[in-house]
């Protein structure tokens, strides 16, 4: 298989930003603490590029994205509590059945809710943030491993940095593959006009639900992961809030680019961190008020995102040479 | 076997007639013209040939099968393809990307090959870029494939709409007032140019223009609609010199100039 230049220049500042981080552990400055804060980020990589799938490429709205990394989290933690025994063999079967059943729920969503022409998928996935939540909440009463309103905690912690940082790479990687090929076309022109692209031979709805599926198994993969770098789920990890976040995270980034948000969803980890650092205990009864603030400023400052369409030359396909100059093809932006 | 075959065909929105018992049948390679005052209904027969509305009442057959009832996307993979009135392009994406997008439905590689680049993949991605690139250039916008779909001037965003139809590999290309808002200069062209692809890609048309030079100078046959209703059908002498299609434009008691 011919592996273009862009893929391998992308690998090198892959590699050196491991190595980065590799050094700054190494010298310490990178202490548990950050190293947590950093790999908590890599999974919201993968959560966000799923919203990105599903809202900035494809058009469709959705305010339930945590509800789906809330199950893929819930989903792997039980299956490696009860069946695995932090062998790693169970930390990918019970990521991959988080991710496959966040899949499932979303295409018996998807299916009745996308063949509309219209916004009513932010309600649906809406209710069904609530319905998860309240889910989680009692889940104990079904499910004693699950926990409850208490949380659950004892997944074995299988999860860190080396592994992560792997699986976000293959996961970007295997996403620009998709929005770079006919089906990514497909995705965009939902998007742009989705009568026109109806007219043009595009089975909409099909591809409506094939981006929300895949869009919310990368949410169901990010939160089993989670569940193996953190030992302790709570509902309130997958409220409401968190999917705010995912959605700040990708309009902030800019509708349309990977870059933006991969850049965004880290930048945002740290931002929150050091806000908990500074503002201590009164964090958690700001943070809507922060968001809130962000998003204004955000809007007046730079309403299109930090890269709205634009991606980072590395995760282009090899351009085209047309006769009159490079191609310089992007995905355009959402708004 | 005509291309196109349209019984009886009605539309009613709410107590509006806007399409009332329509007929027209076209033979391979006419070029037909659907003209009439603002608000008679043509663009209502487009949709519903495309499949954006269902009829009230009617059939419409294409190629001897009847495709009143499926879903747009369908009527396009069946050769039918269009330009809209509003140009209707994805915007923010650039213009080869719109040409590229309708290349989907007879794109011979998977997801799973798109996911892992397989030869087949870069093989394939390759014919569509080559021939993408010829719609563009046949079209006169190979210089322009970069550029935003929304960034291009008005002229060049209604070919880049033919372009991207034509991509569709359509038996029947239907157009909404493709030389809307030009000047007579660029009509002019405009017919030229639809008589090109006419040849060059061995189409069928059927044309809705208010631009009576572009229709008169085009089209073999032309159907004229008035309130929903087909009033006159003829050639263009014919359709000039009647007088139920004077007062229509004209108001009653017009006189040819
Ligand atoms: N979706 C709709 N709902 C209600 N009325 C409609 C709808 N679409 C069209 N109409 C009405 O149907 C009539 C025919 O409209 P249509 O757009 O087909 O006219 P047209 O012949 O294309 O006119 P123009 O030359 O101005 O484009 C008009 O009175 C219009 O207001
Ligand atoms: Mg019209």
């Amino acid at each position: 298989m011919k592996i273009s230049r862009q893929t391998i220049m992308l690998l090198i500042l892959a590699a050196a930003f491991f190595a980065l981080v590799k050094g700054l552990q190494f010298a310490g400055v990178l202490n548990a603490y950050w190293q947590l804060v950093l790999d908590q980020a890599l999974v919201t990589v993968i959560g966000a590029l799923g919203l990105s799938l599903i809202y900035g490429f494809t058009g469709q709205f959705s305010l339930g994205h945590a509800a789906f990394y809330g199950l893929g989290a819930y989903t792997a933690g039980a299956i490696d509590i009860v069946y695995g025994n932090g062998n790693i063999i169970f930390f990918f079967v019970s990521i991959l059945a988080g991710a496959a059943l966040a899949g499932l729920v979303a295409l018996l969503i998807g299916l009745p809710i996308l063949r509309l022409r219209s916004d009513y998928l932010g309600i649906a996935t809406l209710g069904f943030g609530i319905i998860v939540k309240v889910g989680m909440d009692n889940a104990n009463k079904l499910i004693p491993v699950l926990g409850g309103a208490t949380g659950m905690s004892g997944t074995p912690q299988t999860a860190h940095f080396d592994l992560i940082f792997i699986l976000v790479l293959i996961i970007i990687l295997l996403v620009r593959n998709f929005v770079f090929s006919t089906y990514g076309r497909a995705c965009t022109s939902i998007r742009e006009d989705e009568i026109a692209a109806d007219i043009m031979g595009i089975d909409t709805t099909r591809f409506k639900v094939l981006a929300f599926v895949l869009g919310c198994s990368l949410a169901g993969l990010a939160g089993g992961i989670y569940a193996h770098r953190y030992p302790f789920l709570h509902p309130a990890s997958f409220d409401f809030l968190k999917s705010f976040d995912f959605l700040l995270i990708v309009v902030l980034g800019g509708l349309g680019s990977m870059t933006g948000t991969i850049v965004t969803a880290i930048g945002w980890g740290f931002l929150m961190e050091v806000l908990r650092a500074v503002l201590g205990e009164n964090f958690i009864d700001w943070r809507g008020v922060i968001y809130a603030l962000i998003l204004i400023v955000a809007i007046i400052l730079r309403p299109q995102g930090l890269f709205s369409g634009k991606e980072l030359g590395l995760l282009l396909p090899r351009p085209l040479q047309t006769g009159q100059g490079k191609e310089r093809s992007h995905a355009g932006t959402g708004s | 076997m005509p291309v196109l075959e349209v019984k009886n065909l009605s539309k009613n929105f709410g107590g509006l007639k806007a399409v009332n018992n329509f007929q027209l049948t076209m033979e391979e390679g006419e070029i037909v013209g659907l003209i009439g005052p603002n608000g008679a209904g043509k663009t209502t027969v487009f949709n519903l040939i495309t499949g954006i509305y269902f009829p009230s009442a009617g059939t419409i057959n294409f190629l001897g099968e009847q495709i009143n009832g499926l879903p747009p996307f369908r009527i396009c993979q069946k050769g039918i393809a269009r330009t809209f009135q509003n140009i209707r392009l994805f915007k923010e994406n650039t213009v080869l990307d719109n040409v590229r997008t309708v290349f989907h439905p007879r794109i011979k590689y998977g997801l799973l090959d798109a996911l892992f680049r397989t030869p087949r993949f870069n093989a394939e991605e390759e014919r569509v870029n080559r021939e993408a690139m010829e719609f563009l250039a046949a079209l006169n916008l190979a210089d322009r494939s970069a550029h935003k779909a929304s960034g291009l001037p008005y002229g060049d965003q209604r070919r880049l709409e033919i372009a991207r139809s034509l991509a569709c590999r359509p038996k029947l290309l239907i157009l909404d007032e493709p030389a809307a808002g030009m000047n007579p200069n660029e009509v002019s062209r405009m017919v030229d140019l639809v008589r090109m692809i006419k040849e060059k890609f061995q189409l069928t048309i059927l044309l809705i223009e208010h631009q009576m030079g572009m229709v008169m100078n085009l089209c073999e046959r032309l159907v004229v609609m008035d309130f929903g209703q087909i009033i006159a059908s003829g050639t263009p002498d014919e359709i000039r010199n009647n007088q139920m299609v004077l007062e229509a434009y004209l108001g009653k008691g017009a006189t040819v100039a």
